[in-house]
């Protein structure tokens, strides 16, 4: 029996750089940059005063009341989620038949901290009610679910920063094997306060780049200094291909494969030799059973780390090796920030949509590339992919030494 | 001013307003918070915290489960406030 086929049938996002899919990918397609210095009156004082926030305030699309039950990344996932679903035709789907797998990196860290202030200024009976399913980490798929009342099982994988790109990778498999057709999957993060940025700031993590913060997201440029954190969240719609045909649905993109390694070299520092991601590469390949010579487009890793974006761009090219010549690689990071466990899910539909247009998004802030990357960089404008069947990887790693290698393919009917 | 069943409805309908977004216009005594104004029981723990910093009132959590319609709430609060 041939394995069941996945396909990609809805999108939705709330970015850096805009409220939905169709103004992030103009957005991200410009070379725009969402990094802003914060307005908010404890950023003044920190060591780092910049991240990338959503394009729109979930306040300006979302009804006070709900807001107010729903941890910022809860929305985040609502939102996107609506956008994934409406896109899709919001299709009649037997609810057993309907998964959600939606991740988080951190889950509710702003109602966590936010709660406890109340609890030591006000005391405990002031806490909030719904503070506990605000602050747990299945929250946003939870909420989803609910939503769309899926039945055939609400899941949340958390793996930091490859969070998002891991849920696609449950997805997929809930799919092949039989426990779902449709399942809603991506990633969210709302982590953008005090407390969060100034423990990726006592790691060194962030880049510092106070005086200049949409130059500060700078993936192999030879002066990049940290990461820029960003928050929100992307959704897809992922189906079997045959209950997607019967209903007509629009398809973006195949799902084709995943590979899944771990360092077990450090909690947060990139093994230097990167074998864990190239091995993730290899295993993606083979899980998706298309030739090398069909990879033409690569949504990296890339955070403007000075140490992972080299050990990156070299585990790349050991794993690909001469055909790494025509893989167009773009570091979206550069424009979004990073997004944590929200990364997979918005570098995926960047993926499944350079799939779909044949276009691959730029690379913005590399002023002078650092030597030792050896890839072939998309910089600064779009560049167009070739005609006919493509394919293309998205790869996405957590502190923990999580790898995730994610394959799409251009789905030509 | 006196706890009159008036002055308690009132304040009564302006928590359920910030809680559950629910028209000022259709709370009354007879509506039941679960079924007719989106109160569930998480909810119903942020009416009765604020209704008791509202009034100066301690609400038990025995006389809460027995608070099923917002007429429950404003005659217990009425009968044991100050």
């Amino acid at each position: 029996m041939s394995r069941r086929r996945v396909v990609v049938t809805g999108l939705g996002a709330t970015t850096p750089l805009g409220g939905d899919v169709p103004t992030t990918w103009a957005n991200l397609l410009a070379g725009k940059s969402g990094v802003r210095k914060l307005e908010d009156e404890w950023a003044q004082e920190a060591s780092v005063t910049f991240a990338a926030r959503v394009a729109v305030e979930p306040s300006e699309v979302m009804e006070r009341v709900e807001m107010r039950r729903l941890d910022r990344s809860e929305q985040f996932a609502l939102i996107a989620a609506r956008e994934a679903w409406k896109d899709a035709g919001a299709p009649d789907v037997n609810k057993e038949r309907l998964g959600v797998v939606i991740a988080s990196g951190i889950g509710g860290v702003i109602t966590l901290l936010d709660q406890y202030d109340i609890l030591k200024t006000k005391g405990a009976r002031m806490v909030s009610p719904h503070t506990v399913p605000m602050l747990m980490p299945n929250g946003p798929s939870a909420n989803v679910g609910l939503e769309l009342q899926a039945k055939a099982g609400v899941h949340t994988p958390v793996s930091a920063c490859a969070s998002g790109a891991e849920a696609a990778g449950y997805a997929l498999e809930m799919i092949r094997n039989g426990r779902a057709d449709i399942v809603v999957t991506g990633g969210v993060e709302a982590a953008i306060h005090a407390l969060p940025m100034a423990g990726f700031a006592s790691m060194k993590a962030l880049s510092t780049r106070n005086d200049d913060p949409t130059k500060a997201s700078r993936p192999y440029d030879k002066d990049r200094d940290g990461f820029v954190l960003g928050e929100g969240g992307g959704v897809l719609v992922f189906e079997e291909l045959e209950h997607a045909k019967a209903r007509g649905a629009k398809i973006y993109a195949e799902v084709m494969g995943q590979g899944l390694t771990s360092d077990g070299y450090h909690i947060a520092a990139p093994d230097p030799d990167g074998a864990g991601v190239t091995r993730a590469v290899k295993f993606a390949l083979e899980d998706a059973g298309i030739p090398l010579s069909e990879i033409v487009h690569l949504n990296a890793h890339a955070t403007s780390t000075p140490a992972g974006d080299v050990a990156e761009a070299n585990a790349l090219t050991n794993a690909l090796g001469a055909d790494i010549s025509h893989v167009a690689v773009s570091a979206t990071k550069s424009m979004t920030g990073h997004l944590l466990g929200g990364a997979g899910a918005i570098e995926s539909i960047f993926c499944v949509l350079a799939m779909y247009h044949h276009k691959a998004p730029p690379t913005i802030n590399i002023e002078n590339l650092d030597d030792a990357v050896k890839v072939d960089v998309v910089r600064d404008v779009p560049r167009d992919l070739p005609a006919g069947s493509i394919a293309c990887l998205n790869d996405s790693f957590g502190f923990g030494g999580h790898n995730v290698v994610l394959v799409f393919r251009s789905y030509e009917g | 001013m006196a706890l009159t069943v008036d002055v308690v409805l009132e304040g009564i309908k302006e928590i359920v307003v910030e809680v559950a977004g629910i028209d000022a216009g259709i709370i009354a005594m007879d509506k039941k918070f679960t079924d007719d104004l989106d109160v569930d029981s998480l909810s119903m723990v942020e009416v009765v915290v604020a209704a008791e910093e509202k009034f100066g009132v301690k609400i038990p959590d025995e006389e809460v489960t027995k608070m099923a319609t917002v007429g429950d709430a404003v005659n217990f609060i009425v009968a044991n406030g100050k």
